[in-house]
């Protein structure tokens, strides 16, 4: 695992610090040692653990969540510096009853296989469509630059969220 | 020691006093935070976060050129349109910058301070004549940064003293810049090897100036010697030719996992063709998309 490499001592050892983390506009209470990353706390602390964790080190982003909006690899970013953010996982992409049309699609897709990436895949296309709501192939592929999917071999997640697009998109009457 | 373990500064004078106590400074974390994970060095034990200091997050222009906050991330440099039209290079290496992610967090002050000789903002730095403002509680001064870096993640720059901005001077009409690096794959990616050009043309075409530098051939960013020749020529074969021999000759690689010496030397040569050849081309006027690690035909003399 990689706390074997992970290195003790400083930020890591010192005395734990108390904040408020707002996670899908649900605010948290937490008291964590200065150096915890986000994505640690959001599994171990708060208990959502839809976020994953995969190199937890910056490389394949399973474990991509969305800080004011934008995509961050939570696995490397400090868990206080998410303090008086809006932290988005992917428990919040569905509202109680309806998987969001970025999660049906991709299942409808093929998108999801082993489904270990999905979650940080989600989050990365929900940070895309956000930004640009009718990207081009080639600007899914480079918002989606960041998260490594060994099962599907992308075309079928960039089909969906081609779809997804075009869905909220008319959806929005845009 | 600073009374707390991590502190959220709202202004520079807050980020210097943490500073003045032995707090170390995080802005994005891609470099600090993932060399922790990765067992590198553990996290300092004090940390003052400055990336929401709000003076430290703005693109100006003044009289001189224009000033860069330390704080500003890839994703605004590679889309700004004052960097984009005026110092290209830089959005080119901006554009380059791991993925969304990594480009959303990471800052040019964290790339400058991190100083790696794989960085991708120091060669365009360079070309660009840029200088590195860095304040303490002492005083500001500002250093080249030749004079900053002082080999692989070591800077000349004291534990206590903040990088507020990077100045670049003011650019003639007729100048161009680019940025070219070798890359295995598209994103999340570290150059095996890269070059900057700063290429400025008179009325005729004929080159006034130029100046290159290379990335991950040496112990820091390197910039070129010997480029008067090229001055008073146009940017044919003959002088692409000369600018890969040059960056060749001069380049002092290291083998390893990623490249072996022979052919980090080789292709360092050809960024720097390719480099000279875009910024010559955008500084008459041709608009080559960011970056131009993207673009098609560039470094040929042969193209229709
Ligand atoms: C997946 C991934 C891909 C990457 N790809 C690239 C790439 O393609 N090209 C590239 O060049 N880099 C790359 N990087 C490295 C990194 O993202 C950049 O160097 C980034 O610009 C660092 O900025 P930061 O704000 O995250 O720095 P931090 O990690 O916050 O800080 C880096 C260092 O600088 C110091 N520091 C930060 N801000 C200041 C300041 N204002 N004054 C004084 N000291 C300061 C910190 O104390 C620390 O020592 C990559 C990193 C990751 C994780």
């Amino acid at each position: 695992m990689s706390d074997a490499t992970h290195q003790e001592g400083g930020a890591d050892a010192a005395r734990p610090i108390s904040y408020t983390l707002s996670v899908n506009e649900i605010n948290y209470p937490v008291t964590t040692s200065p150096g915890s990353a986000l994505l640690a706390v959001l599994r171990n602390d708060i208990g959502l653990t839809g976020t994953k964790e995969g190199c937890d080190d910056c490389e394949c982003g399973a474990c991509m969540v969305l800080v004011d909006g934008q995509p961050v690899n939570s696995c490397s970013y400090l868990a206080a510096q998410a303090q008086g953010r809006a932290v988005s996982t992917v428990e919040g992409l569905a509202d109680s009853s309806d998987l969001h049309p970025l999660q049906q699609l991709l299942l409808d897709a093929g998108g999801v296989q082993c489904g270990f990436c999905t979650p940080g895949m989600l989050m990365s296309a929900r940070a895309l469509l956000d930004r640009n709501p009718n990207p081009s192939d080639d600007e899914i592929r480079i918002g989606l630059s960041g998260n490594l999917c060994r099962c599907t071999g992308y075309d079928s997640i960039v089909a969906a969220v081609r779809q997804a697009a075009d869905q909220l998109d008319s959806s929005t009457g845009s | 020691m600073p009374t707390e373990p991590f502190q959220i500064a709202g202004s520079i004078e807050d980020a210097l006093s943490a500073m003045a106590t032995g707090a170390r400074p995080v802005a994005g974390g891609t470099d600090l935070v993932v060399g922790a994970r990765q067992g590198k060095s553990p996290l300092p034990s004090n940390l003052v976060a400055v990336d929401r200091i709000v003076e430290l997050s703005t693109i100006e222009q003044n009289a001189e050129g224009v000033i860069v906050g330390a704080g500003v991330t890839h994703a605004t440099l590679m889309t700004d349109p004052l960097i984009t039209s005026g110092y290209t290079a830089l959005a080119d290496a901006a554009a380059l910058v791991g993925s969304p992610a990594t480009r959303n967090v990471g800052t040019l002050g964290g790339n400058v301070m991190n100083g790696s000789p794989a960085m991708d903002t120091g060669a365009p730095l360079i070309v660009l004549g840029a200088m590195i403002d860095l304040r303490s509680q002492g005083g500001s001064r500002r250093v080249a940064p030749s004079k900053l870096w002082t080999g692989p993640g070591s800077t000349s720059a004291s534990d206590d003293e903040l990088c507020v901005a990077v100045a670049l001077p003011k650019r003639s009409e007729r100048s161009g810049s680019a940025y070219v690096r070798l890359e295995y794959r598209r994103a999340m990616e570290i150059a095996v090897v890269g070059a900057a050009a700063s290429v400025e043309l008179n009325d005729e075409g004929v080159i006034e100036q130029v100046a290159i530098a290379l990335t991950a051939v040496a112990p820091t960013i390197v910039a070129l010697e010997g480029l008067t020749d090229l001055v008073g020529r146009r940017v044919d074969e003959d002088v692409l030719a000369a600018v890969a021999a040059i960056a060749s000759s001069q380049a002092q690689p290291i083998s390893d996992l990623r490249a072996g010496a022979d052919y980090r030397a080789h292709t360092v040569g050809v960024m720097a063709r390719r480099a000279v050849d875009a910024a010559a081309r955008r500084a008459a006027g041709e608009t080559i998309e960011v970056p131009v690690n993207r673009a098609e035909g560039v470094g040929r003399t042969d193209r229709p």
